[in-house]
This record gives C-alpha cells, sequence and structure tokens, in this order.
C-alpha cells in the first residue's frame, strides 16, 4: 500500500504534463459562432452605404427567397481575398447582399471599382449594431438568410474556393 | 541595397485593421446622468470584448469594443435595464461575452470546486493531526 502511494505524485506529474501537451497541440477555436443560427434575422433598417445600390432592410430579407448575407469592409484585406468566391456564388444565381461595417462611401465604392461586385443591396452598419444583432464577431462573415428570414448557417472569415459549392447548396437548400 | 530597403521600409504606410470612420458618439462619452452612467460602467466592465479576448468593453481600444459600449450607453440612457442588455448580448454570442457567468451545467464546479477543496483539507488536516496525537 505505502510502495504504491509513493508513485502517486509521478503519476499525477504525468498525467498533468499529458493534459498540457494535449491542450498545446490542439489549441481552441478562438472563433466565436452565432447563437443566432436557427432565430429569425433581428429587425434592422440598414440606409445604402454606396452611391447606385439600394440599402438593406430585414424586411427584404424575409421576402420569400433565400439570401447569403456577407458583412464586410472596404478596409478589410480577407475581404478582398474572398471577393472572387463572392462573385462565383453571385454568378450561380444567389442573391449576395452586403452590410458595410464602419466604410465610408468613397471607400467602399473604390473597393467595388477594385474587386468587383457581387451585391445587390448594401447597408451602412456605421456603428457596428447590426452587426452585433447576428453575433457576427468580426469581418468577413457571411450568414445565410432563408427565405422567411431565419439565419441557417454562419462563416467565419472568409470564403475559401472550396467554401463555394456548399454555400451555393446551402443557399438553395434554405428556400 | 540595404540603406534602400530601410528608406522604403520607413516610407510605406502600414496597412491599417481598422476602419478609418471615427469612434461612435458614446464610445468614449461618459452619459450626462451620473447613475446612468455609473449603471453603465458596471455592465461594461463585465462584458468581454470579441475581438481582444480576455478583455472586457470597457478596458479595450477595439472598435467593436467601442462600439459596444456605445450601444450599452445608448441603452441605459434609454433605460434599459443592464441585465437586459446583458441577455441581448447572451443570446448572440454565448455565455462567453459575460464575465458574469450563470450556474448551470458547465460552471457549477467553479462554485462547487472551492467547498470541495476545503473539504478535501479539513480531512487531511484531520488524519494528520489524529496521527500526531497518537
Amino acid at each position: 500500500m505505502k510502495d504504491r502511494a509513493k508513485w502517486a505524485p509521478l503519476v499525477l506529474f504525468i498525467l498533468l504534463g499529458a493534459a498540457l501537451s494535449y491542450g498545446l497541440a490542439k489549441p481552441e477555436d478562438r472563433n466565436i459562432t452565432s447563437k443566432m443560427i436557427g432565430a429569425s434575422v433581428p429587425s434592422f433598417v440598414l440606409p445604402p452605404a454606396a452611391s447606385g445600390l439600394p440599402g438593406l432592410t430585414s424586411a427584404e430579407l424575409a421576402s420569400g427567397k433565400p439570401h447569403l448575407v456577407n458583412i464586410f469592409a472596404s478596409w478589410c484585406l480577407p475581404c478582398i481575398a474572398e471577393a472572387p468566391q463572392l462573385k462565383a456564388i453571385a454568378d450561380a444565381g444567389v442573391p449576395v447582399v452586403g452590410i458595410a461595417v464602419r466604410d465610408r462611401p468613397e471607400a467602399l465604392a473604390r473597393f467595388l471599382a477594385r474587386n468587383g461586385n457581387p451585391f445587390k443591396a448594401i447597408g451602412a452598419d456605421d456603428a457596428s449594431q447590426v452587426q452585433m444583432a447576428f453575433g457576427s464577431s468580426g469581418v468577413p462573415e457571411s450568414f445565410v438568410v432563408d427565405g422567411k428570414g431565419m439565419i441557417r448557417q454562419q462563416t467565419i472569415g472568409p470564403l475559401n474556393p472550396q467554401d463555394v459549392a456548399g454555400v451555393i447548396a446551402a443557399v438553395k437548400a434554405a428556400r | 541595397m540595404k540603406r534602400l530597403l530601410l528608406v522604403v521600409a520607413l516610407a510605406a504606410a502600414p496597412v491599417l485593421a481598422d476602419s478609418d470612420l471615427p469612434p461612435a458618439p458614446l464610445a468614449y462619452t461618459q452619459l450626462p446622468d451620473p447613475q446612468q452612467e455609473a449603471r453603465a460602467k458596471a455592465l461594461m466592465e463585465t462584458i468581454r470584448c470579441l475581438v481582444c479576448q480576455g478583455q472586457s468593453i470597457a478596458d479595450s481600444d477595439a472598435e467593436l469594443a467601442g462600439d459596444m459600449r456605445a450601444m450599452v450607453r445608448q441603452r441605459v440612457a434609454a433605460g434599459e435595464k443592464p441585465a437586459a442588455i446583458r441577455a441581448w448580448l447572451v443570446r448572440r454570442y454565448g455565455a462567453w461575452v459575460s464575465y458574469d457567468p450563470p450556474l448551470d451545467r458547465t460552471t457549477w464546479i467553479l462554485w462547487a470546486a472551492p467547498l470541495l477543496f476545503v473539504t478535501i483539507g479539513a480531512i487531511v488536516a484531520a488524519r494528520s493531526f489524529r496521527r500526531r496525537g497518537r
């Protein structure tokens, strides 16, 4: 009995070491996922963010057609990287609408001229209030919203080429 | 060549990860009513910043934290209860966003652990005292 007890500290030490190395090898996911998935889009009315494009309201998102809502900004570099993917998604017939976070019309116009414009509408969210209402914590993030205005899916970070087919399928499935 | 690189590096404009919009009006401005400001401040100190995770929105200089402070102050000024504002944020980001964790299935150990350790300590102490007394 005494003999076995003297090994206890060593065993505890090894277990602790194993737990710590596991934690180091598999770091925690730092992304904050929205808890609004499965809930209705919170009601909002955003003024137009760019000249020539309408603004965005929650009523339009509940008008019967599914949408991809892209939360982005002209000052956000990964948003440039995802521009070709958004174009591919829009070309596949998915209505893509934008929420521009803390943006200026002239900066946004330059961004759209340079990176292409897949958006049917862009709302100006100058104080991140609608971004927060969606449960989004950064740019870019994309939400699939179904025809009834219910949030179905969230993608955190830029959409990569391998995500395009999945997003198109998710929007098509969200009638 | 090295000198040229240095000059180029010094002349290059840094790439900004922030917008160039000024902070929201209430991000860095207190509410005129001291009681309301005190309530807003108490809430802001227990809401976690989504960008610099680990800081409260009262401490963080991230733009989103500024916008969250503005939101908190606006709602407090409009008469909303701090508990309702916290619930609004928890509904969106989960209990993670609050520094005032609820007592539930995953957090009970926070309250139970001190009692558990005191009990273990008492047992160990009692046994070692008994041994010495013998």
